[in-house]
């Protein structure tokens, strides 16, 4: 063996233990990985994995209710109308620095994109959990335009936010593999690219609503209106700020050594920030809920059970967190702050699982025994949503998203 | 992305230039249409006259397409239909053969193996004679299913016949929820090659070489008249007229979404026959023009919007960096 190419396996092996083991050698690195976390992470890939080949050898009837009055069950409801919205953090947090200047929330800026681009992957690996022909994925795009679908543009507006998410996030892998040159190119596009996801966000996030416009014979007459796509954009805004919230408190609790005292010590102080804008845009939304009501003169189905139901969406999951972001934010205090949230985040999730499944289709007999889905489907989601954690978790731990590079320091 | 914002316009122009085309050579067009490229709908888009332009605003359908009349308080609920069907369209055998009554003691609904469907109600007016309400495609005029597909996979034929092509298809099943009357299936068992299952109106198989549905043809009983749709409605209004006793006043299809295709009279009122009552006389798609005319304002007004603002906000920072140089020498001398 020449010596040229000892040096080259050296290099690579310092390479590979620097950028993925993160300086640690394979017997210390894997020692690390038992962690109680990851065995239960392990577990439910056990389980969800197989699951996932069933599906894609035996077809979509093995692991869901597959039926034909519904068609759309939690891997939508949850992947693509619960996961779209609390990615919208990349274009909320991008706008906010980039473009109305916001530079106090620098350290949160690279989280936000992370979050937006990983949901929106992952929103698409549900999708394709859940289309018949995923390997089709492209048609929209090539075999035939249904351009009178909101669906074509959800199609094409999904898959250009993605590249454009990517590209935003571009400057942390290229700090990573510490590349400069290419990395003086990517931020020269930051501006174009933000200003290019606020158009497609603001497109899509409603689109997600004006699906349903589709159906009004099938979605319950409170969640039906004219004015979803605006609550399915307003209510994305604020989801994404709890959104940022939530992952910013996970971090700073379960991946403290990836961040830096920039991150750690300014934490408090935007979580404040962030909950204050959330809550405004909360009460935002509530108000655009009761001009949706009182648009259509819907005050009469609010005696009803699915009305009771409304009420318990409208003030359960939408003005309560709203009043606890808001005592948070008065009182300064970061940890109520966080509660108020964590609970704005489930509120989004519940009106999204409301609109996609429980109030769909709810004049069918029978309706609540039928959304029930499967326990394989819930176990897909399970190990999907695991591996979005990992994931996320491994580019957390490697790349500089909650802490500064400092050899790029003087880029930004 | 061109394709895109493009949209509803190019749609719009789509519509007028089918609308000049004569019935033999379209045949293989949708009602909707295939946009081959925005190029060519483009330069149609300048060509063609005023007059036509007019016209793809009010069009209102392909002129001679067929439809159905069902007659629901002929039906006897023999199922000579639902067998007709299976062998024209070569389906797979039922799970209960189609001579068994056992069949009606659940409600049934269009599946994978069956493009219709007869299924049994009550009769309020007298219990010994139960009314049969046979269900399949009702093939809108404008039907929501091709104005849910994103890939263009359904086709509104001018012989009226809402088709569906599997090899574009990619299984989002967006067309199942937005259909109203619950119809098209999807052949959830299938790994690799599943695809929607729904009534062609028998076109390949008869619509197009001029003969009536199978189930129309097979019916001993009259129930289902086989016509142009201009010709259904009159007839159906005439059978209201004539026995006023034995029908209610509405023809149920002539309206609902749009218009249908396929349409029924009934003795007693639809929505105890699981119609669904509370559909918009306007076609679906109507409900999502306004939200797909905003898109091509947002494309334009945006970048224009916060680029400004992010000039502003940049320019300021550069008149306080001066303001701040300028207080400094200042300061110095």
């Amino acid at each position: 063996m020449g010596n040229g190419t000892l040096t080259k396996t050296d290099n690579f092996k310092s390479w590979f233990m620097d950028k993925l083991l993160m300086g640690m050698s394979w017997p210390e690195y894997s020692r690390k990985l038992i962690t109680p976390f990851n065995i239960v992470a392990a577990i439910i890939l056990c389980i969800g994995i197989p699951l996932l080949v069933i599906r894609f050898i035996y077809g979509l009837s093995t692991v869901t209710h597959a039926s034909h009055d519904y068609p759309w069950g939690i891997l939508l409801g949850w992947g693509l109308f619960g996961g779209v919205p609390l990615s919208a953090t990349g274009f909320v947090m991008g706008t906010a620095y980039y473009i109305f200047g916001f530079k106090g929330y620098k350290p949160l800026v690279r989280l936000g994109i992370l979050a937006g681009f990983m949901g929106y992957l992952f929103a698409v690996i549900y999708l394709l959990t859940d289309i018949g022909r995923p390997w089709r994925i492209y048609y929209p795009m090539i075999m035939g335009f249904g351009t009178a679908s909101v669906l074509f543009l959800v199609a094409w507006h999904v898959a250009t936010y993605l590249t454009v998410q990517f590209l935003e996030f571009s400057e942390a892998i290229l700090e990573w593999i510490k590349s400069k040159r290419v990395y003086r190119w990517a931020t020269m596009i930051v501006i174009g690219m933000t200003i290019a996801g606020i158009i497609l966000s603001t497109l899509h996030q409603s689109a997600l609503g004006a699906l349903f416009l589709l159906a009004p014979g099938k979605l319950h007459p409170l969640w039906y209106s004219s004015y979803l796509p605006i609550f399915f954009l307003s209510s994305s805004i604020y989801a994404a700020m709890a959104m940022v919230i939530v992952i910013s408190t996970l971090i700073a609790k379960y991946v403290k050594h990836a961040a830096d005292s920039n991150f750690l010590g300014n934490l408090d102080r935007l979580t404040v920030g962030l909950g204050k804008g959330a809550c405004i845009g909360m009460f935002v939304y509530f108000a655009l809920k009761v001009v949706g009501i009182a648009h259509d003169n819907n005050w009469y189905l609010l005696g009803t059970p699915y009305g009771n139901w409304f009420i318990v969406e409208m003030l359960a999951f939408i003005v309560m967190p709203a009043i606890v972001l808001t005592y948070g934010v008065k009182k300064n205090n970061a940890g109520i702050v966080r509660f108020g949230a964590f609970y704005a985040v489930l509120g989004v999730i519940v009106n999204r699982i409301n609109v996609s499944i429980i109030a769909f289709n709810w004049n069918l007999p029978n309706h609540l025994h039928h959304i029930i889905p499967p326990w394989q489907e819930f176990a897909i989601v399970a190990a999907i949503a695991t591996i979005h954690i990992l994931i996320f978790r491994w580019i957390i731990n490697r790349m500089p998203v909650v802490r500064e590079d400092l050899e790029y320091k003087e880029f930004h | 992305m061109d394709e895109n914002f493009k949209g509803p316009a190019a749609e719009e122009q789509q519509e007028h230039t089918e609308n000049k085309i004569d019935k033999g050579s379209a045949l293989k067009l949708s009602r909707r249409g295939f946009l081959g490229s925005i190029a060519a709908a483009g330069s149609i888009a300048l060509v063609g006259s005023y007059k036509d332009a007019s016209a793809s605003k009010n069009f209102s359908g392909w002129p001679d397409r067929y439809g159905c009349l069902t007659d629901l308080t002929a039906c006897v609920g023999c199922r000579s239909c639902e067998k007709a069907c299976n062998e024209v369209n070569k389906l797979p055998m039922p799970d209960i053969s189609f001579e068994d009554g056992s069949v009606f003691k659940g409600k049934r609904r269009p599946t994978e193996k069956s493009y219709t469907v007869v299924n049994q109600y009550k009769n309020p007016k007298d219990e010994s004679s139960p009314i049969y309400r046979k269900v399949q495609c009702n093939h809108c005029n404008e039907p929501a299913c091709a104005s849910a597909c994103p890939i263009h996979a359904y086709t509104k034929t001018p012989e009226g016949a809402v088709i569906y092509d599997p090899d574009k298809c990619f299984g989002c099943r967006y067309c199942m929820i937005a259909c109203p009357f619950y119809v098209p299936a999807y052949d959830y068992n299938s790994a690799f090659e599943p695809k929607i299952v729904k009534c062609t109106m028998c076109y390949e198989t008869r619509l197009k070489s001029g003969s009536m549905t199978a189930c129309a043809e097979a019916c001993p009983t009259g129930t289902i008249t086989f016509g142009k749709r201009k010709d259904l409605i009159k007839l159906a209004r005439k059978k209201i007229i004539e026995k006023p006793d034995r029908y209610i006043d509405h023809i149920y299809g002539e309206h609902e979404a749009g218009g249908t295709g396929w349409m029924y009279i009934s003795g007693i009122p639809f929505e105890q026959l699981d119609f669904p009552v509370n559909l918009p006389k306007k076609p679906l798609i109507e409900e999502t023009k306004g939200f797909l005319g905003a898109v091509p304002v947002v494309f334009t007004v945006w970048p224009a919007f916060f680029g400004m603002v992010y000039a502003a906000l940049r320019h300021r920072d550069n008149l306080d960096k001066e303001n701040k140089n300028h207080n400094d020498k200042k300061e110095a001398k």
